[in-house]
């Protein structure tokens, strides 16, 4: 009995001391060898991508943001500010519930499945409300016209990138808004879309938060005159 | 080009990837683990275990050895979320309460990486990579461990020895995983994966205002989530978060990585059995169940049949645009074959049969490829059984590559298949039939049952990826799904082991003309459908009652 007592705990102190070393080499001299070279190499990248415009970081361009106007005084959602390209729903996004000394993007998919009464509510929301922002005068938008992207959340609900399709959806509106001729804003999608990788990798995309600085570049000198 | 044509030639593209890898990488590891000789580094790491690299192992002592092990990376890890309130370098967040901690040591110990927590909001830098990474190395050289434990049961004769745990895992982690994981971490980084020290990060934002968010060593802990078929995220949103996975090419990468051992290992097989003929049929019975998997998906997937899918004109509901549903399918099909569970997109707002493909993938029991080790030693079993139902239509006693399967055989081989439903069935239905556990779900109806036949299917099977609406941060569903885990990892090892040992000590039977020949195309057909049926008989009931009776709605 004693026997078996002692070489089992023998056996786990070895099993202990195999996790330690293991550690060492796994856990610390692995991850600290491997930032070393990040930070060496491709320390933007390695930092999260970081993207400026006037001189500030307004963000990380692999990150999605929202586009929306200030909340109004008994508003809950606040509404989309249709002067900028809007990304895709977030609906399922959380907010840090336990770390609470910090604001942090809890990144997160709604979940819900392909027959939820809910999903279907926001999906037909979305819908109409892109049919009824993006349609002016002249240039009607027709439901067969809005992309899947433009009305489902993604996985993360931070996607940084919206569909071609979406963004040439967009154009004449803020064409409309920023007071800009739509072939020039036509013109600016155009060259930031991204084709497939290869030309067969993933799916042609437009990064929004790219888009709107670049946007915002063409708007400041027109605003100016 | 079509997306859908663009799907088809990302999947070849991968699988030509994974062709050009498959011998070189596979004669590697046969040569790992049959070296006689040990490096450096390696002798310094046995000093520290106190343990000799050459002391052969019967199969008790090796599983003691695998069990000894364990049980310490899960106390440790415990210990270190229960801890990590007053840890330094844990950015302030607080410790995990005891349920929860449990659920992840038993998680990420047993290979599984089911996470009842949000990544970005609980665990610190020490928790990330000083506990949870460290067994995604070490879980994954474990499953290495015992499927080459297996491997040589066959191979050798007369003696009962299986190798030396201690050198079969440290071999695992020093010469298979890191060298690989170093490379394709500082790919990752340069693509936009994240690797840093830093805090919380808080920058500007275009409209005003700022955001915040985890720094961290995302790229080296990706890189083994992947390549160990681990599958436990840094963030909440796993491989569909842009810091984890910021391109259709490390997607497509990603998908490598979780495939390479587990297909490699098929030719280590064939190697260190004398023919590599009959790790090309293991080969050809996982890839013909894995792309038809893959076919079915983006034939669903595209078709998005579902209310909510139809209105929007498309499934992206839970999908990324840089993927598409072409890489989306692909993954998803990839991570639950596998014991992985990262994943890219999220099978909840799959279609109603997508998200039964996931999970019928799973209850196949993870063999196509499956896990690191796991897929193949479960795979083999598998071939126990097939070559034993061969055995009774001719009426001959069974063999395999030389070996008798008699009762003994037979038996662990039936006990191994028995474990992992029973835990699946069993947990599910106590989690109907009590009161409590279905306030967790999100969707109701057939999808609610669903999110629970998932969890447990998932946890059982050391997959780890979820039906994420399921909200599995309750005292119940913590402790279950912890228990499962381990018990359908661990329980099963002990009769892969036993198998391994009794075949070990047999002669080998000559080859005569009456011999099933195993290499054979006839033979990886007969595997398939044992496998199929097998499962199929098993888990139909149950997935009519979920996934089936949603897509046929």
């Amino acid at each position: 009995m004693n026997t078996s007592v002692s070489n089992a705990a023998r056996l786990l102190a070895a099993g202990l001391r195999a996790l330690l070393v293991l550690t060492v080499v796994t856990g610390i001299v692995y991850p600290l060898a491997v930032t070393g070279v990040a930070q060496g190499l491709f320390p933007g990248k390695a930092n999260g991508s970081e993207i400026e415009a006037d001189g500030k970081v307004v963000g990380s361009s692999l990150i999605g943001q929202s586009y929306n106007l200030p909340l109004k005084e008994g508003q809950e959602t606040p509404e989309p500010d249709l002067k900028w390209f809007q990304g895709r729903p977030a609906n399922g996004l959380g907010s840090n519930s336990v770390n609470t000394q910090y604001e942090l993007i809890l990144s997160g998919a709604t979940n819900r499945s392909a027959d939820n009464p809910e999903l279907l509510q926001w999906v037909k929301d979305a819908k109409a409300a892109v049919v009824k922002d993006n349609s002016v005068p002249g240039h009607p938008v027709r439901p067969s016209d809005v992309p899947a992207d433009a009305v489902t959340s993604s996985g993360s609900g931070l996607d940084p990138d919206i569909s071609p399709r979406y963004a040439d959806l967009q154009v004449h509106r803020v064409a409309e808004k920023n007071g800009l001729p739509a072939d020039r804003v036509q013109k600016l999608v155009d060259e930031h879309t991204t084709p497939r990788t290869l030309g067969f990798i993933g799916e042609p995309r437009v990064n929004v938060l790219e888009l709107n600085i670049a946007l915002k570049d063409l708007v400041a000198p027109a605003a100016g005159h | 080009m079509s997306p859908v044509l663009a799907g088809v030639l990302q999947l070849l593209a991968l699988m030509a990837a994974l062709a050009l890898a498959y011998v070189p990488l596979g004669n590697y590891l046969a040569r790992v683990y049959s070296s006689p000789k040990h490096l450096r580094i390696e002798k310094w790491i046995y000093r520290g275990i106190g343990a000799d690299p050459d002391t052969e192992m019967r199969w008790p002592a090796y599983l003691r050895g695998v069990l000894a092990f364990s049980v310490a990376g899960v106390l440790f890890l415990y210990l270190l979320q229960r801890l990590q309130g007053v840890l330094p370098g844990s950015l302030g967040f607080a410790s995990i309460d005891p349920d929860q901690a449990f659920n992840t040591a038993a998680s990420f110990v047993a290979n599984t990486n089911w996470q009842s927590y949000y990544g970005e909001q609980a665990m610190g830098h020490v928790v990330q990579t000083a506990g949870l990474a460290v067994q995604n190395f070490v879980s994954a050289a474990v499953g290495i461990a015992v499927a080459v434990a297996l491997v040589r049961g066959f191979a050798r004769s007369r003696t009962g020895e299986l190798g030396n745990f201690w050198a079969d895992l440290v071999r695992g982690v020093v010469r298979v995983l890191v060298p690989i994981a170093v490379v394709g971490a500082v790919i990752l980084v340069a693509c936009g994966v994240i690797q840093n020290f830093s805090g919380i990060h808080e920058v500007g934002q275009f409209m005003g205002g700022s955001q915040q968010w985890n720094g961290g060593a995302v790229a080296s802990q990706e890189v083994i989530k992947e390549l160990g078929t681990n599958g436990g995220g840094y963030f909440n949103a796993n491989s569909a978060h842009p810091f984890e996975n910021p391109t259709p090419f490390t997607n497509l990468f990603e998908i490598f990585l979780i495939l390479l051992i587990p297909v490699a290992l098929t030719r280590t097989f064939g190697v260190m059995t004398g023919s590599v003929r009959q790790g090309y049929a293991i080969l050809a019975t996982m890839a013909t169940i894995w792309l038809s998997f893959v076919a079915l998906m983006m034939w669903t997937e595209f078709a998005h049949h579902g209310p909510a899918l139809q209105a929007a004109g498309g499934a992206m509901e839970g999908k990324e645009v840089r993927f598409g549903i072409g890489g989306s399918s692909i993954f998803a099909v990839s991570t639950t074959l596998t014991s992985t569970g990262a994943v890219d997109s999220f099978h909840s707002s799959y279609t109603g049969l997508g998200g039964g493909i996931t999970m019928l993938g799973m209850m196949l029991g993870e063999i196509a490829p499956g896990g690191v080790g796991s897929g193949l030693y479960g795979m083999l079993v598998m071939a126990v059984i097939a070559v034993f139902i061969a055995g009774l239509m001719v009426g001959r006693t069974p063999e395999y590559l030389g070996k008798k399967i008699g009762t003994r055989e037979i038996k662990f081989a039936a006990c191994y298949i028995l474990i992992t439903p029973a835990l699946v069935l069993v947990f599910t239905a106590a989690a109907m039939a009590l009161p409590t556990p279905g306030d967790s779900m999100t969707n109701s109806g057939a999808h609610g049952f669903s999110e629970i036949l998932y969890a447990y299917t998932s946890a059982a099977n050391n997959n780890g990826s979820a039906f994420a609406g399921l909200n599995a941060d309750t005292q119940w569903f913590n402790t279950t799904l912890g228990l499962a885990m381990l018990l359908g990892r661990f329980l099963p090892m002990v009769f892969v082991l036993a198998l391994a040992g009794s075949l070990a000590r047999q002669q080998p039977v000559p080859v005569t003309k009456g011999t099933l020949r195993t290499e054979k195309p006839l033979f990886s057909g007969l595997l398939v459908g044992a496998v199929l049926i097998i499962t199929g008989l098993t888990y139909f009931p149950a997935l009519a009652l979920g996934p089936l009776a949603e897509g046929l709605a």
